[in-house]
This record gives C-alpha cells, sequence and structure tokens, in this order.
C-alpha cells in the first residue's frame, strides 16, 4: 500500500533521513520506533506532504506521491494525527471534527461516521460544543484520532500517540488503535518508548540518526532483545 | 456631560474604523502570517478610484459618479482585485518564507503602490465631495451628531456581524479559523491553502473598500498617505489585542481609535501635538504588561 524507498530528507545541511525504505502492507500495523531525534517525525511529515525529500520514492498504492501538497494527499486517503496532536484549540469540538470531514463527499456516511467515531471516543459526544483547548492531554489525543478517522483515511499515521499520557490512558489510545487495526485499517505508527509497541505492530523498523538500523516482523522481535540493541545501538548494529 | 458623549461618539466611531483595518490585517496575519503593510495603500486606492486618474487638484468623478450602491460595489471590486494581484504576484511565491522576508515585502509592494499612485495623481492631496449629505450634523437625543459617524458606526457593527456569522457559521469560515490557528494542520486535513489565503485578501479587499469610503466621506480629501495611519494604529491594534487573534484585533483597533481620541480632546494643550507618541506609549505599556497581547490564544504560534 506504502513503498518508501531509499528516501532522504535533509533539513539545510542536516540529513535528517537517509535512505530510508519502509514498506506498510494493506491491514497491516507498521511501527516505526527511535531515541530523539532520530528522525520519526520527519518521516510523517514527508509522507503527509509537509516536507519535500531530497531524493527517493515514495509510493501510495501504486501512484508515486512525493512532493505533493497535503491538502491533496489527505484527499488520497493518507491522514496524520501529528506529534503533539495539533488539535484547534479555539474551536469546539463539534469545529474540529467539522474540519476533519471536510473532505468528504459523501456527506450521510459522513454524519454516520461521526456516530462511529463517538461511540469509540463518548468524550467527545459529551463535550461536542465545547472549546477543544479545555480539554485534557488524553481527551485531545482522542479528538485528533477522531478528527483523522472522519476523514476515512486507507493509512492513517500517528506521531507518538502515547506522548504526554498517562498509562491508562494510553492503554486507551492503545486499545482504540488495535480495534481500528481489527477493523482494517492500516496503521503506520511512531514512537520513541518501544514499551508498548508489540502489543499491536505486525512489523517494526528501529530508526537510528536517520537511517533505519533493524526491520523485522514483531513475531520474530517479541523474543530476544535484538530491538532494545538496535534502539540504543549497542556493537554492530550502527550501520546494519 | 454632552460635550463628553460628543467625544465619546467620535472615539467610538474612530475606534470602529480602526478595528476594521486591524481585523484586515489580523486576518491576513492568521493565515499566512504576513503583516501586510500594503493595506494601508488598498485604503488608498480605493479613494482615487472615485475619481478620474488625472494630474488635476479637483479631479472629475469615476466611479464616485456612479448611484451609491454601484459606486461601493465598484470600489469593493477595485480593491478586492487589487488585493488578490499583491497576494498573487508578491505574497504567494514568498509563503514559505519566514515573517521578517514577508513583511518586508508587504513594504516594498506598499510604496511600490504609493508610487503608481503618486505617478498618475501627483503627490498633492486631492479634494473630492462624495456623500456630502452625511457630513451634516442629525440631531441624537439634543446631541448634534455629523451622520457619516452614525453610519461608520452601523457599517461596522453590520461587517462584524456578518463576519463572525461568516467565521462562525459556515463551512469555509470555520476552515478559515482553522487555519489561522494552525495552518499545517488545516492542510493536513484538506483545507486547501490557495483558497483560505485569497479568501482572506478578498475580506480584508472589502474592510479595505469600505474603509476607503468611510474615509473620504468624513476628510472629503484624498492624499496618498491617507491610508497611513489607519494601517499603523491598526498595526499596533493587532499587536495589542494579541497577534492571531482576530477578536483581539477588533478589540485593540477599538482601544486605539477610542484612546486616540480620548487623548485628542483631555491632553493639555501643549501636549496635543504629540498625541501619537501618547498612544504609542500606551501601546507598549500595555506589552509590558502583557507581552502576548490582551488575548492570547494557546498553542496558535506552535506549528506541526
Ligand atoms: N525544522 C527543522 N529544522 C532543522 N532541523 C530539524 C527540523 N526539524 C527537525 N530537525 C532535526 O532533524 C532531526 C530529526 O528530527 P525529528 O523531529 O524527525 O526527530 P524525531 O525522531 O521525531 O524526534 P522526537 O522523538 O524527539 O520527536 C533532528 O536532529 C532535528 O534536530
Ligand atoms: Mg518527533
Amino acid at each position: 500500500m506504502l513503498d518508501i524507498t531509499d528516501l532522504t530528507v535533509r533539513y539545510g545541511k542536516l540529513t535528517a533521513l537517509d535512505e530510508v525504505t519502509i514498506s506498510v502492507a494493506e491491514g497491516e500495523a507498521v511501527f516505526v520506533v527511535g531515541p530523539n531525534g532520530a528522525g520519526k517525525s520527519t518521516l510523517l511529515k514527508t509522507l503527509a506532504g509537509l516536507l519535500r525529500p531530497a531524493a527517493g520514492q515514495v509510493a501510495f498504492q501504486g501512484r508515486p506521491i512525493n512532493g505533493g501538497a497535503p491538502e491533496r494527499l489527505c484527499r488520497g486517503g493518507l491522514a496524520l494525527v501529528p506529534e503533539g496532536r495539533h488539535i484547534f484549540r479555539t474551536l469546539t469540538v463539534q469545529e474540529n471534527l467539522a474540519v476533519g470531514m471536510m473532505i468528504r463527499r459523501d456527506k450521510a456516511a459522513a454524519k454516520a461516521d461521526l456516530d462511529r467515531v463517538m461511540d469509540l471516543f463518548p468524550i467527545l459526544r459529551d463535550r461536542f460544543g465545547g472549546i477543544a483547548g479545555n480539554l485534557s492531554g488524553g481527551e485531545q489525543q482522542q479528538l485528533a484520532i477522531a478528527r483523522a478517522l472522519l476523514q476515512r483515511p486507507r493509512l492513517l499515521m500517528i506521531d507518538e500517540p502515547s506522548l504526554g499520557l498517562a498509562p491508562l490512558v494510553i492503554d486507551q489510545v492503545y486499545a482504540s488503535l488495535k480495534a481500528l487495526n481489527a477493523d482494517g485499517l492500516t496503521l503506520l505508527v511512531v514512537e520513541q518508548s518501544t514499551a508498548r509497541v508489540l502489543d499491536l505492530a505486525t512489523r517494526v523498523h528501529v530508526l537510528r540518526g536517520g537511517r533505519v538500523v533493524l526491520s523485522d516482523t514483531a513475531a520474530a522481535l517479541a523474543t530476544g532483545d535484538a530491538m532494545e540493541e538496535a534502539y540504543f545501538g549497542y556493537a554492530g548494529q550502527a550501520d546494519a | 456631560m454632552r460635550n463628553f458623549l460628543q467625544v465619546m461618539i467620535d472615539a467610538v466611531a474612530l475606534g470602529s474604523l480602526l478595528a476594521l483595518v486591524a481585523l484586515a490585517i489580523g486576518l491576513v496575519f492568521g493565515v499566512m502570517r504576513l503583516i501586510n503593510f500594503a493595506q494601508g495603500d488598498y485604503i488608498t486606492i480605493g479613494a482615487y478610484a472615485l475619481v478620474v486618474p488625472t494630474a488635476s487638484l479637483t479631479p472629475a468623478l469615476l466611479i464616485g459618479a456612479l448611484p451609491v450602491a454601484l459606486m461601493v460595489a465598484g470600489i469593493m471590486l477595485v480593491v478586492v482585485l487589487l488585493a488578490l494581484a499583491t497576494e498573487r504576484a508578491a505574497f504567494r511565491p514568498l509563503r514559505d518564507s519566514d515573517p521578517a522576508t514577508l513583511l518586508i515585502s508587504s513594504f516594498a509592494v506598499s510604496y511600490f503602490l504609493q508610487h503608481l499612485v503618486m505617478l498618475i495623481h501627483t503627490g498633492r492631496p486631492k479634494s473630492v465631495g462624495i456623500g456630502q449629505a452625511l457630513t451634516t450634523p442629525i440631531d441624537i437625543m439634543g446631541l448634534r451628531v455629523p451622520g457619516i459617524q452614525v453610519v461608520t458606526m452601523a457599517v461596522t457593527a453590520a461587517l462584524l456581524i456578518a463576519l463572525v456569522l461568516f467565521l462562525k457559521r459556515t463551512p469555509l469560515g470555520i476552515q478559515m479559523r482553522a487555519a489561522a490557528e494552525n495552518f499545517q494542520m488545516a492542510r493536513l486535513l484538506g483545507v486547501p491553502a490557495n483558497r483560505v489565503i485569497a479568501v482572506a485578501f478578498v475580506i480584508s479587499g472589502v474592510l479595505g473598500a469600505v474603509v476607503s469610503l468611510l474615509l473620504v466621506v468624513q476628510t472629503g480629501t484624498l492624499s496618498i498617505r491617507m491610508g497611513l495611519m489607519p494601517v499603523i494604529f491598526a498595526f499596533f491594534a493587532t499587536v495589542i489585542g494579541g497577534m492571531g487573534s482576530l477578536a483581539g484585533a477588533a478589540l485593540g483597533g477599538f482601544l486605539v481609535g477610542v484612546a486616540s481620541v480620548l487623548l485628542q480632546s483631555y491632553l493639555p494643550e501643549g501636549l496635543r501635538p504629540f498625541r501619537d507618541a501618547f498612544v504609542f506609549g500606551l501601546v507598549i505599556v500595555i506589552l509590558l504588561v502583557r507581552p502576548k497581547g490582551l488575548i492570547v490564544i494557546g498553542a496558535a504560534r506552535e506549528r506541526v
């Protein structure tokens, strides 16, 4: 569904992503983990059209999408929940969700989806008319995910869904992601911590210093310390 | 007491006018972090479009000769097209640049437009008689108020209400507010960058045209710097209101206008020529107390 080949992204002289190759198949839940500054957010921003790659290809559903504008890419079925959530704080919950639905042409189906996401995240129904900036961190994360779901994406990308959330809330967010994935939604999730990754992932890539240093299936990584070793860059992994 | 009420009416009328200019600046700033100093030249050119382009100091009317409704529509059209043209030619290519580059570009556009007007109309002020009937005072509960002030307040109120309804009730308005708060996030959700920015410029053009007409009726003169003071005042207004907050811009414009009229009326005679210095001093004091302006929106400038 998504094929990233030799993707290189630079900020001026700094190479944030260096020939990254990752693919995501339909129905998968692919995780990219790595420490601060590894280039995880850069990867998702580039895929969503916010950054232009210096080299490499990205194909989504067989079509090249390099350098497309974000407002076009999201119409093609790519949704990004960026790091730090970025809900519209001065808008109401309802208005945030309305912006999420703006690309939908099937208004009746969109309305039904609105009911579905509010069943998934009941807090949004309770706070529907309230200002989004007054929601707690976990509630904002739910709003951000709900807003992205209303785009009815084929691929949902989430940058650090657990960032700044209490463990109990992270459990909730992961449970809903798991339910969505079980329903057939393809996920590409970025996390800094490896803690919960194996609960949900089908495949994991470890990113360090802009390079993919380990790629494997979650099943293979469940035993042994390969993921931790790659993450912390122990001997032999650095130029894998 | 009666005198005070007269002064307050002046103050509210000027405050309303500046609120309109501040809103125009605030709206464009919201969607593209551009402080558009050319807004002043939109106002100037809107006013000059009333008359035939000649060097004459008492030019014949052009758009100003049309019946009122057509005249208003005509000036709006001119200013909206001008605003869109500057967006397309000067600001769109620089959209991803930093705010400083955009600001400098807006200075360049402003000088260009100012000199264009000077080239055609010369730099000397012209007199123009439009809507003179509005300058005769009307009697409101014993107060003699020039009709134009009543019109200014009514028009501002109507435009503010229309703008609020647009921003709160229509899908496009909600998208504009979303884009003003977080442009990249809005784009990620499908809000087209070009469209929101164009709409912001259209609205700033409409507001600019209205200000042109109100100023011309009030003063009866055209001058190439007529848009400058309102825009500087409105710029300070958006700063004290809180850059990025439209409610703040309107409030700031209102306060700056009211403050400048009150200072004009109640400062000791000898200090009045320095009124603007006092207004700007007040702005600095407000910023010292509330560095982010009167109305702060959360993480408005944090980007994706
Ligand atoms: N706008 C920018 N300009 C210049 N350098 C940047 C910019 N954004 C990120 N970088 C640099 O690129 C590298 C990768 O950053 P990125 O945000 O992708 O990391 P990350 O893996 O998401 O980290 P974190 O876990 O802290 O979110 C870092 O070295 C960072 O300093
Ligand atoms: Mg990041």
